[in-house]
């Protein structure tokens, strides 16, 4: 279940994050700057781990299927290079799967190879990050999210998390058009969110979210676009 | 106002950061993992520090083993090793140190036997440099507490 905050009286629930990378120190940035940014973490050395996690793993047989509950989250963000099973290789199990294939999955990577970030992102990543990720990488994250109720933040006025399942259409819509270096081909789904506690998609839940007004910014931190700008910060 | 003590301190240890960011041995990634530390997380850049003394150090020791003390050269495996070097010296600011690894690799993957020994004798330089300059920083932070937190007593935490 989503821990459900309030604040601001509005009551919003946080978002859950599968953190995947092999490195003892990554995870434990990636956790810290996920815990920061106000989500709900679960860190993981290996693919197998996560597709185990999730109940995606092979190992299982028909029987436990049938009263296993995997773990519900809103996004995995996966290391690239991980030994045995890649995070390419997690990013195809899971779009391969119509459980999961939903979830976003965001892609790590210490190198800037664009052929790598294209298969990636043709395969149905979100995003692709070259590391070291910064809080404004996870900051831009919490957009592909969908919670239940909107995040409202007056002061900061640029990432409000989504509305719920229905809500993500029209938050997908607003971010595909600004996004313009967004490649990502999934289409748009009605189907519902995969968060246990969400009982409800409002459809119309998603009033304008803030993010015409961070625009132009989420474009400069567009992946691509970042990459193309040689490091230049 | 800090005591005087700590701020000769706090002088100090901005000296030495602005040498370590100047010989490009830390970059603003170093910093970052300041803002990641609060009172709910009070000592993440030391822990986040040690974790990686501890996995670097592993990482080295098998680099060093696969490329010395076997005879058959798995480039492939010290690839492997050096990824995982990369990832984290660069997640924790260690610019030159990441920069050498990335030298390192270039050269396993010409199977340069002595390319990659060179590269092993500067990274294991460079690491001790980075170790020692860190170990330095953490101890004028530690001593900078300490004289604020005796100048004055009931103050909690002067962070």
């Amino acid at each position: 279940m989503n821990q459900v905050m309030e604040r601001d009286g509005i009551i919003s629930e946080e978002v859950h994050v599968l953190a995947v990378d092999d490195s003892l120190v990554d995870r434990k940035v990636i956790e810290r700057l996920l815990k920061i940014s106000s989500c709900k973490v679960t860190v993981v050395d290996s693919g197998i781990s996560a597709l185990q996690l999730l109940g995606l793993d092979e190992q299982r047989t028909t029987s436990e299927s049938d009263d296993f509950v995997g773990l519900k989250v809103d996004l995995i963000i996966t290391d690239y290079c991980m030994p045995g099973m890649t995070g390419y290789d997690l990013l195809k199990k899971i779009k391969g799967s119509s459980t999961f294939r939903e979830i976003p999955v965001v892609i790590m990577s210490s190198e800037n190879i664009l052929p790598r970030i294209d298969r990636c992102l043709e395969e149905g990543a979100k995003d692709f990050i070259v590391k070291p990720v910064k809080l404004s990488d996870v900051k831009r994250l919490k957009n592909y999210m969908s919670t239940t109720t909107r995040e409202v933040s007056a002061a900061a006025g640029g990432f409000g998390g989504g509305g719920g399942g229905g809500g993500g259409i029209n938050k997908r819509k607003l971010s595909d058009t600004i996004n313009s270096d967004d490649m990502s081909s999934s289409p748009p789904s009605i189907s519902s969110s995969i968060t246990p506690s969400s009982s409800s998609s409002p459809s119309d839940s998603s009033s304008p979210s803030p993010s015409p007004l961070s625009s132009p910014i989420r474009a400069l931190d567009s992946p691509i676009r970042r990459l193309k700008m040689s490091g230049a910060d | 106002m800090l005591g005087l003590g700590s701020d000769l301190l706090w002088a100090d240890m901005n000296r030495l950061l602005r040498l370590l960011f100047h010989e490009g041995v830390l970059d603003e990634h170093f910093l970052q993992l300041h803002h990641l530390q609060d009172e709910s997380s009070p000592n993440f850049v030391s822990e986040v520090i040690n974790m990686y003394f501890h996995e670097s150090e592993k990482l080295l020791n098998n680099l060093r083993s696969l490329l010395i003390h076997t005879h058959t050269h798995d480039y492939n495996k010290m690839g492997i090793h050096l990824n995982q070097l990369i990832g984290s010296s660069s997640s924790i600011g260690a610019k030159r140190l990441t920069t050498l690894c990335l030298a390192f690799r270039a050269a396993t993957h010409h199977s340069n036997r002595p390319g990659c020994l060179r590269a092993l004798e500067m990274l294991e330089h460079e690491y001790c440099y980075l170790k020692n300059k860190l170990h330095e920083l953490f101890h004028i932070e530690q001593q900078r507490a300490l004289a604020a937190a005796a100048r004055y007593p009931l103050h909690n935490n002067n962070q």
